[in-house]
């Protein structure tokens, strides 16, 4: 009977501490690219999903996104950013950059092939 | 400068790639070759700035190396000067780096990075491939890529897998006749799934491990739990002296990962079969040089290079015929099957086959200018985007894993608290529930079936935008149809000739060689067509308003309307004939003779051979066709009755158009309108789908959600049909992948247990390995599908 107890305590710990751990709102405040003249920049880290997990880029200024994939997942072997229109294979161990051109304010989720993994650009 | 070095990574394969990169003045450079192409072009590279010429090795890594000295642009070639690539060498103190365009800090170096650390994997490539028009990619290796380095490949951990996974079937066989004593077997699975955990299983841990750690979750998190938990169990249970279940953990990982193999080569086949296209293209080109034809890689043609292309060859960029005359094989572009016959003055298009005749052309458009690379881009973008369907996908994808880990717990608790089942069988189901769920299905059913869909639809020569407009365009109820340009062809042409054919067009035409008249144009081109030898026309004279008149061999021959017929005579047979043709909306032009009428030549905008079927084919889906013109109403039922559409809504101006659309929309009819990108642009973003007809060269790429290649109305249909197949194969495989989790999850959990029908954990693998490589092979299946 101790054991059911204990069983069931420690299982609605868990079921506790998963919703708290992945539903819970975790988000952090953006992280600006860097401006650079007429152009910004920004590297984004893919492991275990994109950190960080928002950009914030200037609207109308020319961007560089770099996506340095460190993860080996084929989860994250692509990267689709539909409202920019790109998709794009990831080198493991590269550095990947894609051009994009912020001209709408918004914010516009992007994710990898899977869509499993999800990462969102905020244009301000 | 001593620890310092910069190194390219290129690929040759299709030419070089990347084709162009960059140096710094006076730092080592080491320029790392990769020959995947077996052809003996690529039998040895040359770097003639500096003095390099070596043999590369087929399909392996072949390093040159050098210090560029001085800044520049300098080319690289294949030993027989038929594959090029290019570097820029810059100065090293410069902040720019010129291909990217941005600036770069002193402290955060893009190009070149010091050595001290690591053996110095940065470079700084340039992705400057054909495909790249307006985004090009730079890619950069990084330090990243020691520790990643040592990781094994897909392949090696799936045959460690497998052939430890042999080891472990034995040793089950074995236990289940009792040839093998329990030890052995306790001892031997532990032994063999070991090294399946630490080796092919690790990368699954640390993936799992990065994402929990930034509150993600994906599939590697439930394959990474499920086999973690069977080992660790098993690990102890192997001390504790109770039952173990190691070869589940193995098996798992085995199936988990041919799954993989099996989804990384079909996702390839459904993402790059656009870029197929481009291989379609032709090598090189015969090029007018100095007075001689010579051959030349298709890369380096210029915009008015004069180009020779024989009968059977392929047609290297985009140009117009200044010689010659042929038919040509589009199929590759337009999705017409027959050759187009063409001759001086027509547009021809790159990677399309020359059949019969020999043709010199001049070149309009290289690079990635071509009609093709554009057809590519588009097609890219139409792949890489969302179709609304999808958000919902999204929602669940966000809590698809922790819900199911809970599942999973609840699993367990209900078996051991509830029924009171044994902690091993409570755990086996837990896991179970683990390891059948599978997010990836449900993910990957979409933009798969947006992939193969979108690829096939531009090999019929049908563009569509993106995932919104292809679920739109599976959803229209009512097309609309420009007239002009769009089920006509657009330019009048004689329809009939009453009287002496042969005789009535000899005469028009020659007088009407004279005129610069519109319908003068139809006749003589009708003549042309027909090879009939014209008159010498003298005195030739045009009266305003009424027609022509002109001495031939001594004859007055006057083509006009009735009124400059007033005084001659007009045979009443022929009288009823032409009512009859103006009641039909042609127009008339009659032809006398020394005040006698001879004959009649009606003209008119006919409409395109394709119309007629185009539309019956619409009509048997079930659509409403319309027709929108400026005529009037009797010429626009002419027309329509022709082609057989069944509401004509005539008179309307052109700026009028979208008016009409938004009308039809307000009346609930969801909307295609179909017109040339040019004259409609308003209308066909007013409709639901705008479906642009191509002309020539130019895909009116801004101006439809839908663009077809040529000129063919068939395209509607075909648009009208992949994306109603495409569709209907993204509900399938949602369907599908969401019926195999609903059902999947409570089997895997147990509740047919009572029944006997209960799933291990291997099996469970074993179907959720195969629930994503059904979905994918249901996308591939679209490129087989049957369309008209």
């Amino acid at each position: 009977m101790i054991t059911n107890i204990v069983v069931v305590l420690v299982g609605i710990g868990l079921i506790a501490f998963i919703i708290w751990w992945f539903f819970a709102n975790h988000e952090q405040d953006g992280t600006r690219a860097t401006q650079m003249g007429n152009h910004q920049e920004i590297e984004v880290e893919v492991l275990g999903g994109y950190s960080p997990q928002t950009i914030v880029l200037e609207k109308g200024k020319p961007a560089t996104i770099i996506f340095n994939r460190k993860d080996p997942s084929s989860c994250l072997d692509q990267v689709v950013l539909p409202d920019f229109g790109v998709q794009a294979d990831l080198p493991l161990g590269e550095k990947y950059s894609i051009q994009i051109e912020p001209d709408k304010a918004g914010e516009f989720n992007y994710a990898c092939g899977m869509n499993m993994m999800h990462g969102k650009i905020r244009v301000e | 400068m001593m620890n310092r070095e910069q190194t390219v990574r290129i690929e040759a394969n299709q030419g070089y790639d990347p084709q162009h990169f960059e140096l710094v003045q006076g730092i080592p450079a080491r320029i790392t070759f990769h020959r995947t192409n077996p052809s003996a072009c690529y039998n040895s590279i040359v770097f003639e700035k500096e003095g390099i010429h070596e043999e590369l090795p087929l399909d392996s890594d072949f390093d040159i190396e050098f210090t560029p000295q001085e800044t520049g642009t300098f080319e690289f070639t294949c030993g027989m000067n038929m594959q090029k690539g290019s570097y820029t060498v810059r100065e090293a103190n410069a902040n720019t780096c010129t291909e990217c365009n941005h600036e770069i800090h002193e402290e955060k170096n893009c190009c070149v990075k010091d050595k001290h650390v690591h053996t110095g994997e940065n470079a700084h490539e340039h992705n400057q491939s054909h495909m790249d028009t307006n985004k090009h990619a730079c890619s950069h290796h990084n330090d990243a890529q020691h520790d990643i380095k040592h990781t094994l490949g897909l392949q090696q951990r799936f045959w460690i897998s497998a052939v430890l996974g042999a080891v472990l079937l034995v040793l089950m066989v074995g236990m289940f006749t009792g040839t093998m004593s329990h030890t052995v077997v306790r001892w031997g699975t532990f032994i063999a799934t070991t090294p399946i955990m630490l080796a092919s299983g690790a990368p699954f841990m640390t993936s799992a491990w990065q994402s929990f750690k930034k509150h993600n979750a994906n599939m590697d998190t439930l394959v990474a739990l499920g086999t973690g938990v069977a080992y660790i169990y098993s690990l102890i249970a192997l001390f504790m002296g109770l039952p173990v279940y190691f070869e589940s953990a193995g098996f798992i990982i085995f199936f988990v990962l041919l799954g993989q193999i099996f989804e990384e080569k079909m996702r390839s086949n459904a993402s790059h079969a656009v870029e197929k296209l481009l291989d379609l293209q032709t090598k090189s080109a015969h090029v007018l040089r100095d007075g001689t034809y010579i051959e030349i890689p298709r890369e380096e043609l210029k915009v008015g290079d004069i180009i020779r292309v024989l009968p059977g060859e392929k047609i290297a960029v985009d140009g117009v015929i200044v010689e010659g005359r042929t038919a040509i094989d589009e199929s590759m572009v337009t999705g017409e099957s027959m050759p187009t016959s063409k001759s001086v003055g027509d547009a021809v298009i790159g990677s399309t086959i020359n059949t019969t005749g020999t043709i010199v052309f001049r070149a309009e458009k290289v690079g990635s200018n071509t009609m093709l690379a554009q057809i590519v881009d588009f097609v890219k973008q139409a792949q890489s985007s969302h179709a609304p369907i999808q958000n919902l996908t999204d929602k669940i994808s966000h809590i698809f894993v922790p819900t199911v880990v809970i599942l999973s717990i609840l699993t367990f608790l209900t078996w051991f608290v509830v029924v009171g089942a044994s902690p091993i069988d409570a755990l086996v189901y837990a896991v179970s529930v683990l390891i059948i769920a599978c997010p990836c299905a449900l993910g990957l059913a979409t933009p798969t079936a947006l992939m193969v869909g979108t690829a096939r639809s531009a090999a019929m020569g049908v563009l569509i935008k993106n995932g919104a407009a292809l679920q739109e365009t599976s959803k229209i109820d009512t097309v609309v149809f420009d007239k002009t340009g769009t089920l006509t062809i657009g330019k009048p042409i004689v329809s009939d000739i009453v009287g002496d054919a042969h005789e009535v067009l000899r005469l028009a035409a020659s007088v009407e060689r004279n005129s610069e008249h519109p319908l003068a144009g139809a006749i003589t081109e009708r003549a042309q067509q027909e090879g009939i030898e014209l008159n010498e026309a003298y005195d030739f004279e045009a009266l305003s308003g009424l027609g022509v008149r002109a001495h031939i061999d001594g004859h007055v021959v006057v083509l006009g309307n009735e009124k400059i017929h007033e005084n001659h005579t007009f045979d009443v047979q022929l009288r009823k004939r032409m009512s009859e043709m103006n009641n039909d909306a042609k127009t008339v032009v009659i032809v006398g003779v020394d005040n006698k009428i001879v004959g009649l030549i009606a003209i008119q905008d006919a409409p395109k051979e394709s119309a007629q079927s185009a539309i019956a084919s619409l009509k048997k889906r079930g659509l409403r066709t319309v027709m929108l013109t400026g005529d009037n109403e009797k010429v626009a039922h002419a027309i329509a009755q022709k082609v057989g559409i069944d509401e004509v809504i005539s008179d309307v101006l052109p700026q009028e158009k979208a008016d009409v659309i938004s009308t039809l929309r307000a009346d609930g009819a969801t909307v295609a309108f179909v017109g040339d990108g040019i004259n409609d642009a308003p209308a066909l973003s007013v409709a639901d789908v705008g479906i642009a007809m191509g002309t020539g060269t130019d895909i009116a790429i801004e101006a439809g959600s839908v663009v077809l290649t040529h000129n063919d109305l068939r395209g509607v249909v075909r648009a009208y049909d992949m994306s109603k197949k495409t569709f209907n194969r993204i509900i399938l495989n949602l369907f599908w992948a969401s019926i195999y989790n609903v059902i999947g999850i409570p089997i895997a959990a147990g509740i047919f247990a009572s029944v006997g029908f209960v799933l291990n954990p291997e099996i469970s693998g074993l179907a959720m390995a195969l629930s994503s490589v059904s979905v994918l092979a249901s996308s591939l299946l679209l490129n087989v599908s049957k369309v008209e």
